[in-house]
């Protein structure tokens, strides 16, 4: 039919038009889809964050060596020869003759989140001269660094702002032992900020462990030289070792805090969807029966069923971007840079992480508003089309 | 005069629950072009479905009828609308017109139907408003018009796709006598000077004196008839 798209203006501009007699019950659709969207970008962005934080994190041309068959380094062990003979595998870099590999110790102690004074698990990272040489990105932002032989501890800076009593110069008591807090650090926002860090040696002690460690960390030429380097600690008969990149072990670490994220995020976001669909659905059906006569009016005039369904969708879908637009905006002003924390279930400890509200992430959730109102839209639409037209006009 | 609408045998049921209601029973009707019919009856004769039939917004039960040589009942939804568009202009009581629009916009909604161009539209608009009097209110809404010009506005969107049927129901049925003699004069002078073919359903005989020819519905039949 000729003129279509002039028909579909015409009666969508007389629909909105008429928008202000409806006001009440778009406001409701409008706010539920605002709503929506505004939970659904902020749990993403929560993801985002956080999978951010564990990229940040993985470096790929860093291993990880832990004791086979385990999945942390909380559950790995490593004797002092073991890791000796690890730090003088050839794929590692060398400078001044020295190896870059990190041999760690990880505890957990407790410390009160600063926000609800409740105690949180924090990793207490046991670490040497070379801890820093495995990360790249690391510095001293505040104090010094602690000082071997001493009970003297240096915070990531993801941990200082989430957990009290960690500023510099305070004094901390884990078990028996006090505990001086002399520096703080960042590493380009990885999960190292979200840790404690102190003497190898000094923890060994204090937790009696011996002279063992949970792993070592090594710093390789290249992503690449990974394979090299695993296969020449599997062929060593003393070592029964697993060799991961730095990257694969927070992937894996991460995997199931990142499904359950996603999970409930989605969850979230369905349930709210499905009420957003009933007030768009709601609230188009009242603006179709407020205008049943109108339609039965331009249907006996001619006009087409698709006219009429289009205007009652383009409506629903301009309330459901009005929508997706201010949740988009509620959930940037209110989510974006925010900082949290969170348990890590396979190393049990706290990782802090900033929410994330990425410009893909605020297209989802306008996307999702168009959708939800898209469906609220085309069901009265359709209804609309298939009332009988001799009913329509009977209407009042 | 060559017969424009030719009915045979009409019949109009409705199911209302299980309950079936017969409005139009084996109906015989023929209006010949640029006649001015008035259906009248009791509430509930049927005469509003009889309009609504002839018009292509219902479907009759049995029976056929032909405008202009065609059977409208053979055809589709989407063939009877542009039929619809094409042939018939619609008056309807509470003048249907659309409230966001103003009069000018609500007698070029059924030229939107055709190929005419927005400055056609536009002055094709203007010609039928000028027609039924109110071009000074081109661009008033229907809420700032009176009944009467409100209903004028409603004729002149009828009658501006220059169709071959006007179809009015009760049009004067909302109006005081003044204003509904206006409307009456109007109709009477398309149909004079323009040859207008026209039905109107009413029940005022002071409206039905305007007819050429008067029918009255009863019980699904057409029981007499007044000239
Ligand atoms: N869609 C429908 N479903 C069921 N019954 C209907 C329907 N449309 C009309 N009727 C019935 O058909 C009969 C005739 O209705 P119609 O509207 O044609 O009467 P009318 O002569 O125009 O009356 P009025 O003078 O009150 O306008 C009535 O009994 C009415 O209830
Ligand atoms: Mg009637």
């Amino acid at each position: 039919m000729s003129n279509g798209l002039s028909q579909i203006i015409t009666i969508t501009a007389s629909n909105l038009r008429s928008v202000s007699e409806r006001k009440a019950a778009s406001i409701v659709a409008v706010a539920g889809i605002a709503g929506v969207v505004a939970i659904l970008v902020g749990v993403l962005s929560m993801r985002e964050g956080f999978r951010a934080t564990l990229d940040q994190a993985g470096a790929k041309d860093v291993a990880i060596v832990l004791r086979s068959g385990s999945a942390a380094e909380l559950s790995s062990g490593l004797t002092l020869d073991q890791t000796r003979i690890i730090s003088g595998a050839s794929s590692i870099v060398q400078k001044n003759g020295v190896p870059a590999a990190s041999p760690e110790l990880y505890v957990i102690v407790d410390v009160p989140m600063r926000s609800t004074g409740t105690e949180a698990n924090v990793p207490l990272r046991g670490v040497g001269a070379q801890a820093t040489r495995v990360r790249s990105k690391f510095k001293l932002i505040q104090g010094r660094m602690f000082t071997p032989g001493r009970f003297e501890v240096m915070v990531g800076r993801g941990a200082a702002s989430q957990f009290a009593g960690l500023e510099v110069g305070k004094s901390v008591r884990w078990g028996t032992t006090d505990w001086d807090v002399v520096g703080m650090f960042e590493d380009g926002g990885s999960v190292s900020e979200s840790e404690i860090w102190t003497d190898a040696t000094v923890l060994q002690g204090a937790y009696r462990r011996g002279s063992s460690f949970q792993s070592v960390r090594v710093q390789l030429g290249s992503p690449s030289a990974i394979k090299s380097f695993k296969d020449e600690l599997s062929v060593d008969p003393r070592l029964n070792v697993r060799v991961l990149s730095e990257y694969e072990y927070f992937s894996e670490q991460s995997k199931s805090l990142s499904t359950l994220i996603n999970a409930v995020g989605y969850t979230v976001a369905l349930l709210m969807g499905l009420g957003a669909i009933f007030g768009a659905l709601n609230t188009m059906y009242s603006a179709v029966s407020a205008r049943t006569r109108e339609i039965a009016t331009l249907r006996a005039l001619g006009f087409g069923a698709w006219p009429v369904v289009s205007s009652v969708v383009t409506e629903s879908m301009l309330l459901g971007l009005l929508g997706g637009v201010i949740g988009c905006l509620i959930a940037y002003l209110g989510f974006n840079g925010i900082r949290a924390s969170t348990l890590n279930f396979a190393s049990f400890s706290q990782i802090t992480f900033a929410f994330a509200v990425t410009p893909a992430l605020l297209a989802k959730g306008l996307l999702y508003a168009l959708a939800l109102s898209f469906i609220g839209g085309i069901m009265p639409g359709i209804r609309a089309a298939r009332l009988p037209i001799t009913s329509g006009l009977r209407e009042l | 005069m060559s017969t424009l609408v030719r009915i045979h045998e009409l019949t109009k049921n409705f199911q209302r629950g299980s309950e079936l209601v017969q409005v139009l029973q084996r109906l015989d009707l023929e209006i010949p072009q640029g006649d001015f019919l008035a259906l009248m009856g009791p509430s509930g004769s049927g005469k509003s479905t009889l309009l609504n039939l002839i018009g292509g917004l219902d479907r009759p039960t049995s029976g056929s009828i032909e405008v202009a040589g065609h059977d409208i009942s053979k055809l589709n939804d989407t063939a009877l609308g542009r039929w619809r568009a094409d042939n018939v202009g619609f008056v309807f009581q509470m003048y249907n017109l659309l409230p966001a629009l103003t009069a000018q916009g609500n007698v070029e909604l059924p030229l939107l139907l055709t190929s005419l161009s927005a400055s056609e539209r536009r002055q094709r608009a203007a010609a039928a408003l000028q027609l039924v009097g109110l071009s000074e209110r081109a661009q008033h809404k229907p809420r700032e018009l009176s009944g009467g010009q409100e209903q004028r506005v409603g004729i002149a969107r009828a009658i501006v796709s220059d169709p071959t049927l006007l179809l009015c129901d009760e049009p004067t049925g909302d109006l005081d006598r003044k204003s509904g003699d206006e409307v009456l004069d109007l109709l009477q002078a398309l149909n004079d000077q323009q040859g207008k073919t026209i039905i109107m359903v009413t029940h005022d005989p002071r409206a039905a004196e305007r007819a050429r020819r008067v029918l009255h519905l009863e019980k699904g039949q057409l029981v007499r008839e007044s000239v």
